[in-house]
């Protein structure tokens, strides 16, 4: 049977270049921001150090505190799944296994991420 | 090869022989501390619905964070955090194409190593000291 199509045609979109490239740089996106945003939530975690339930709700509540949390929350569990995949796909070589994985890690980052950026709301806006 | 006479040469050593090169042992610290961080969010996450929730689920966190068992984790938390950011930040030197001659190598790896253990000790004298100062 001829092949009609030419050699370029039948390699788009196959290997492993797919998206490589673009997870390559999210991660490395993700680890710049983490750096002051990792800093900064560290600050606040020794600053409620040993303090009650209501001084801790009020500091993690106040404005500048949340929006700092949500922006390590959302860099953080991004930087995470992206950097848990690649642990994946680097051990796990059954096809079926490997997509299985790769699926519970997005959920689980996605879950950690809802639930943490919840808390925070919950505290900001006290309902 | 059976029957066929030895090789007169010394064979490669294996990974159980030869001394870990430190920029390998700080390679493979990366991935695991990345790994424990991943699983430690659940602690983060507890934290935070723990202090959305009340005082009940505040308290019943704290009981478990100021346990032996509690600070021994959070003790291995900042430890790892610590030491993947640092080698993370080698990693970006490293992006740049630079740091890659081999006393560079060893340098930035020898930072990582010393530093992380030195924040993490650092961080947990300025969190006593700033308990003593919030009671």
């Amino acid at each position: 049977m001829t092949e009609h199509r030419t050699p370029l045609a039948r390699v788009r979109g196959l290997g492993s270049a797919k998206s490589g490239t673009e997870h390559f740089w999210r991660q490395r996106l993700t680890a710049v921001a983490n750096v002051p945003l990792t800093i900064a939530f560290v600050l606040i975690v020794v600053s409620l150090l040993g303090r009650n339930h209501a001084a801790a709700q009020q500091i993690l509540g106040s404005p500048l505190v949340a929006i700092v949390i949500l922006l390590f929350i959302g860099s953080v569990t991004y930087h995470m799944r992206i950097g848990m995949q690649v642990i994946i796909e680097d051990y796990v070589h059954d096809e079926v296994a490997k997509l299985a994985l790769i699926m519970l890690n997005t959920f689980f980052a996605i879950a950690v991420a809802l639930a943490s950026a919840y808390a925070i709301f919950k505290l900001s806006f006290g309902v | 090869m059976a029957g066929s006479k030895a090789p007169a040469r010394p064979l490669s050593p294996h990974l159980q022989i030869y001394r870990w090169p430190l920029p390998m042992l700080m390679s493979i610290l990366h991935r695991i501390t990345g790994a424990g961080l991943y699983v430690g969010t659940l602690l983060m996450a507890w934290w935070l619905i723990a202090t959305a929730s009340g005082p009940n689920a505040y308290a019943t966190f704290g009981g478990f964070i100021n346990s032996w068992i509690g600070q021994l984790i959070l003790f291995g938390y900042t430890w790892a955090l610590t030491h993947h950011m640092l080698g993370g930040i080698r990693h970006l030197i490293w992006d740049t194409g630079r740091g890659f001659s081999q006393s560079e190598r060893e340098w930035l790896s020898l930072a990582t190593a010393v530093g992380s253990i030195g924040l993490t000790v650092l961080l947990w004298v300025v969190g006593y000291l700033s308990i003593g100062g919030a009671q």
